[in-house]
C-alpha cells in the first residue's frame, strides 16, 4: 500500500491524497468511501454488476474478518489464498475492519483484558488478538485495522481509560504476531475523553504502523462533540499517513470527517437507505447547494426519496434524470416501487447500485472542491442548504 | 399469427427450431425462467440477456394483483415496464387461481375467487383473462384452461376437458392482439389417452400459432407423464411449437425433447436456488450441506458461468440461505445450468448428434448406469438407442418383456 498527500488546505484539515493498494487497476483518490460489504460482497450488487461503478472509486471494499466465523473455516480461505481469491475480486483494495456497524458491533460490556467482544449473527464472540490476528493471515487483506476495545460514549472515565489501555497492548501484540506487518493500521480510540484521545494517538503515533484507524465513534457521542475529539488527534498524527474511520455514516458526518482529515470512511449510509426502499436525490453541485432543481419530490426531504410511496406508481422516469447509474439508464421510479411492494430482491439490487453511484459522485465532488480550494464553502453551503429545507418544512407544517 | 416457426434439425421426433416472435428470435428447444411480478428473482436484464434467456415468463394473476394490468398498459406493456428486450410469455392465470386459492371455485363461466386484496368475490373469465394478458403485452399468451390435477380421477376430468376447448373459442373471440400477440391454447385430458386425443384434435382445429400440453407437473409419475407427452407431440401438427407447461428438471427436459416438445417453464431452477441447491450434470449439488464448507471446487467444474469461474462451494456455502447474495448467485448458476441445457440440446439436433448428446447426459447422471425404467420406455419410443448408458442389467431391461409388450399394448394410440 502506497499513500501521498497531494494537496492539504491550509484553512481545514482537509486534504487530498491518493492510495495505491494491491493491484487495483488505478491509484484511488482520497477522501474516499469504502463500501461496505457482508462475507466481502456487496449486500445487494452481484460481482458481476460492480463494474458498472465508477472505477477505481468503487475498488475499496471494507470486510470484518468475523462474518466468516459463521460457516467458513480460516483453514479453507487460507487453501483458497485470501479474500482475494475467494472473493475474486483480485483488482480490488480490502481493508479488513472487525467493526461493521451493521451486524458486527462491539459490545463494551463483554470485553475483558484478554479480548474485544462483538455481538454477531453467531452471537456475542470474544475475540483475542492472537485469534484475530490469525483470521487476518489468511485472509490477506490489503489493509486492516488492529483489534480494539470500543467503547460508548457513556462508560465511565475508568472504563474509557481501560479501553485505551487495552487498545494500545493489543496493537503491539498485532504487530508482534504479524511481523509482516501487511499495511496495519493502528487503532485509536478514547471515548469523549479529550485527554484520552490524545493519548492513545500519541502512543499508536510511535509505533510503527501504515496508517491509522479512527475508532470509537457513532458510538453515542453528539455530532458536536466529535470536531474537537478528532482535532485533538489529528494534530497529533503524522500527515503523510493514511487515517480510516468508522461510524461516519451521514453526508454532515462524512463532511464533518475530512475537514478534520481524515482520508478513508465506511459508511452504513447506503445500506440503510436501500434497505428502507430509499434512494439519493440531493444535489452533486460543485457549490454544494442543495435547491434541487426536482421540485417534483414527493415524499423527498432534498436527500432522498422514498419509493415505497404510492405517488412513484406510475412515474416512469429514473430516479435521477442524468445519473449514470445502471439502475438510472435502465429503470424507472415506478418499477422500483413495484418490486418494493411485492417484496422482490431486485428492489435492493438496484437501490444499493444507484445510492453507491451517488454516494461515490458525492465524494468526487469533495475532491474537486478540496482541489479547487473551495471545500469550506462547498460545505458550509451543503449544510446549510440542506437545513434550510427542513426549516422551511417545520414551518409550514 | 405473430410468429414463425421454422424446423432447423431433426433427430427422430426431437427438433430444433428457430422461433421468431415480435421481441426476440429465439432457438429451440428451450427453457422459459419464471419472473412471477415482473422479475427473475434477484438477477438483473443484463444478467438474464448474458446467461442467455431468450423467453421469460410472466404470471398474469401476480401482475393483474400487482401493479395491475391497467398500469402495466399505461406503461406500454410489461416489455416497457421492466425493460426487458427480449421475448415474453404471460400464463392465464387460472394456475395459480386454482393452486393458491383455496376457496376457488371453477364454473362454466370462469373461475370464481375471493380477492387475496380485500376478499371481494372475483371471477376470472376467459375474456378477462385474455384482456389482462392483451393489457400486458406479451409475445405469446395462454388460453385459459379448466386446470384438474392429474392426481384426481373421474369424470371431472372429462368435464375440464371439455371446457377447456368451449374456452379456447372465448379467448380466440376475444383476443384484440393477434398480429402481435400468439394465442396458444392448451391441451388437457388428465391421464386419460382418449380425452387428450379429442382435445389435441379440439385445439388444432382451431388453427392456433401454438400449442401447450397442460396439467402435468404436478405429481403423476413419470411413466404416466412421458406417456401423455409422446401421445400429444406426436398428434400436434409439426409446424407449431409445443410447450411443456411447468417442465422441469433438466433429465425431464431432455426426455421430452427427445419426445418432440419445443418449449418448457418452472419455477424449480431459481426456487431450489434459494432452498441452497444448484444443478449440476451430476443432479444436484446441496451447498448447505456442511461438507461443502470445506470444498474448495467450484459448483460446476464443466460450468462456463461468472459464479463457476470465480466462486468456490465452500464460499457459497456459507453464504446460502443467509444472505440475499447466496441465492443470487445460485439463481444465476441456476439458470445459466438450464440456458446452457437448452444451447446444448438445440446445437446437438442441429449438428447431428443427438443420441450422443442424449447418452453423455445420461451417462453423466447416471453413473451407475441405474437410468430409471420411464427414461428407458421414453427413450425407445423416441428412437434413442441408450444402452450404451445402461447397466448390464439395468432395471428397464430386468423387467420380465412380455409385461412391457401388454403394457405398451394397453395403451392404443399411437406413441
Amino acid at each position: 500500500m502506497k499513500f501521498a498527500v497531494k494537496k492539504a488546505l491550509s484553512s481545514s484539515g482537509a486534504r487530498v491524497g491518493v492510495l495505491e493498494v494491491g493491484i487495483c487497476p488505478a491509484p484511488i483518490e482520497t477522501p474516499a468511501l469504502l463500501l461496505a460489504t457482508r462475507k466481502g460482497l456487496p449486500h445487494f450488487i452481484s460481482p458481476d454488476l460492480l463494474p458498472s461503478l465508477p472505477s477505481p472509486d468503487s475498488n475499496l471494499l471494507q470486510v470484518s474478518p468475523m462474518h466468516f466465523l459463521e460457516g467458513l473455516s480460516t483453514t479453507t480461505i487460507s487453501k483458497l489464498g485470501g479474500l482475494h481469491q475467494m472473493l475474486g475480486l483480485q483488482q480490488h483494495g480490502i481493508a479488513a475492519v472487525p467493526r461493521d456497524s451493521i451486524q458486527c458491533l462491539p459490545e463494551s460490556k463483554a470485553a475483558t483484558k484478554l479480548g474485544a467482544s462483538f455481538e454477531t449473527p453467531c452471537g456475542r464472540l470474544l475475540i483475542k488478538p492472537k485469534d484475530y490476528v490469525e483470521m487476518i493471515s489468511c485472509m490477506k487483506p490489503n489493509i486492516w485495522a488492529s483489534l480494539a476495545d470500543e467503547v460508548p460514549a457513556w462508560v465511565s472515565e475508568k472504563r474509557n481509560k481501560t479501553s485505551v489501555d487495552r487498545t494500545l497492548r493489543w496493537l503491539d501484540d498485532c504487530i508482534s504476531l504479524y511481523p509482516e506487518a501487511g499495511s496495519i493500521f493502528g487503532a485509536i480510540v478514547g471515548g469523549t475523553n479529550l485527554e484520552e484521545r490524545k493519548r492513545c494517538a500519541e502512543e499508536v503515533a510511535k509505533r510503527n504502523v501504515s496508517g491509522y484507524w479512527i475508532g470509537g465513534f457513532g458510538l453515542g457521542e453528539g455530532i458536536d462533540e466529535r470536531p474537537a475529539l478528532l482535532r485533538a488527534v489529528m494534530d497529533i498524527l503524522p500527515d503523510e499517513k493514511p487515517r480510516l474511520t468508522c461510524g461516519l455514516g451521514l453526508p454532515e458526518e462524512i463532511l464533518q470527517g475530512i475537514a478534520a482529515g481524515i482520508d478513508l470512511f465506511d459508511s452504513t449510509y447506503i445500506y440503510s437507505l436501500t434497505v428502507g426502499g430509499f434512494a439519493l436525490t440531493f444535489s452533486l453541485d460543485n457549490s454544494g447547494e442543495q435547491h434541487s432543481l426536482q421540485s417534483d419530490q414527493i415524499g423527498s426531504d432534498l436527500t432522498k426519496i422514498n419509493l415505497r410511496a404510492t405517488a412513484y406508481r406510475k412515474d416512469m422516469s429514473p430516479i435521477l434524470e442524468n445519473c449514470t447509474c445502471y439502475t438510472c439508464k435502465n429503470h424507472t421510479k415506478a418499477y422500483i416501487n413495484h418490486l418494493l411492494n411485492v417484496h422482490e430482491m431486485l428492489a435492493q439490487t438496484l437501490l444499493e447500485i444507484h445510492n453507491t453511484h451517488h454516494f461515490l459522485r458525492f465524494f468526487h465532488v469533495i475532491r474537486t472542491a478540496i482541489q479547487d480550494g473551495s471545500f469550506e464553502e462547498f460545505r458550509q453551503a451543503f449544510l446549510e442548504s440542506r437545513r434550510e429545507h427542513f426549516k422551511g418544512e417545520a414551518i409550514s407544517t | 399469427m405473430a410468429l414463425h416457426f421454422e424446423i432447423l434439425g431433426r433427430f427422430n421426433r426431437a427438433r430444433a427450431a428457430q422461433l421468431t416472435l415480435p421481441h426476440f428470435v429465439c432457438q429451440t428447444p428451450l427453457f422459459m425462467p419464471v419472473g412471477t411480478q415482473g422479475t427473475i428473482k434477484g438477477l438483473t436484464n443484463n444478467e438474464l440477456e448474458r446467461i442467455g434467456c431468450q423467453i421469460i415468463l410472466g404470471n398474469t394473476y401476480h401482475l393483474a394483483l400487482r401493479p395491475t394490468s391497467e398500469l402495466l398498459e399505461e406503461a406500454g406493456g410489461l416489455h416497457n415496464f421492466m425493460n426487458w428486450p427480449r421475448a415474453m410469455l404471460t400464463d392465464s392465470g387460472g394456475f395459480q387461481m386454482v393452486s393458491l386459492l383455496h376457496l376457488a371455485d371453477i364454473t362454466e363461466e370462469g373461475v370464481t375467487f375471493q380477492s387475496p386484496v380485500d376478499g371481494k368475490p372475483m371471477l376470472l373469465t376467459p375474456e378477462e383473462s385474455i384482456q389482462i394478458q392483451n393489457r400486458i403485452g406479451a409475445d405469446i399468451i395462454m388460453a385459459l384452461d379448466d386446470v384438474v390435477r392429474t392426481t384426481i380421477t373421474g369424470p371431472r376430468i372429462e368435464e375440464a376437458m371439455y371446457r377447456t376447448l368451449r374456452w379456447i373459442d372465448r379467448c380466440i373471440a376475444a383476443h384484440k392482439r393477434p398480429h402481435d400477440q400468439n394465442l396458444f391454447g392448451i391441451v388437457q385430458g388428465g391421464l386419460d389417452p382418449e380425452l387428450r386425443d379429442i382435445c389435441v384434435k379440439g385445439l388444432v382445429e382451431r388453427n392456433l400459432p401454438g400449442y401447450a400440453i397442460g396439467g402435468l407437473a404436478g405429481g403423476e409419475d413419470k411413466d404416466s407423464f412421458w406417456r401423455v407427452v409422446a401421445q400429444c407431440t406426436a398428434a400436434l401438427p409439426e409446424d407449431k411449437p409445443r410447450y411443456v407447461m411447468g417442465v422441469g428438471y433438466p433429465l425431464d427436459i431432455v426426455v421430452c425433447s427427445a419426445l418432440g416438445a419445443d418449449m418448457y417453464d418452472c419455477v424449480y431452477p431459481t426456487r431450489t436456488a434459494r432452498f441452497g441447491t444448484a444443478l449440476v450434470p451430476e443432479g444436484v449439488l446441496k451447498l448447505k450441506h456442511r461438507a461443502m464448507a470445506e470444498d474448495t471446487r467450484p459448483i460446476d467444474p464443466t460450468c462456463p458461468c461468472m459464479v463457476c469461474k470465480n466462486y468456490t462451494r465452500a464460499y457459497i456455502h456459507c453464504l446460502v440461505t443467509k444472505d440475499a447474495m447466496g441465492s443470487q448467485l445460485l439463481s444465476y448458476h441456476n439458470l445459466y445450468y438450464m440456458m446452457r441445457l437448452s444451447r446444448n440440446l438445440h446445437s446437438s439436433i442441429v449438428e447431428g448428434r443427438f443420441p450422443e448428446f442424449v447418452c453423455d447426459f445420461l451417462r453423466t447422471m447416471f453413473p451407475k448406469g441405474d437410468v430409471p425404467e420411464w427414461v428407458c420406455n421414453a427413450m425407445e419410443v423416441a428412437g434413442i438407442d441408450i444402452s450404451s448408458c445402461c447397466a448390464p442389467f439395468p432395471p428397464c431391461q430386468e423387467n420380465d418383456s412380455s409385461n412391457e409388450l401388454e403394457r405398451f399394448d394397453k395403451v392404443k394410440i399411437e406413441i
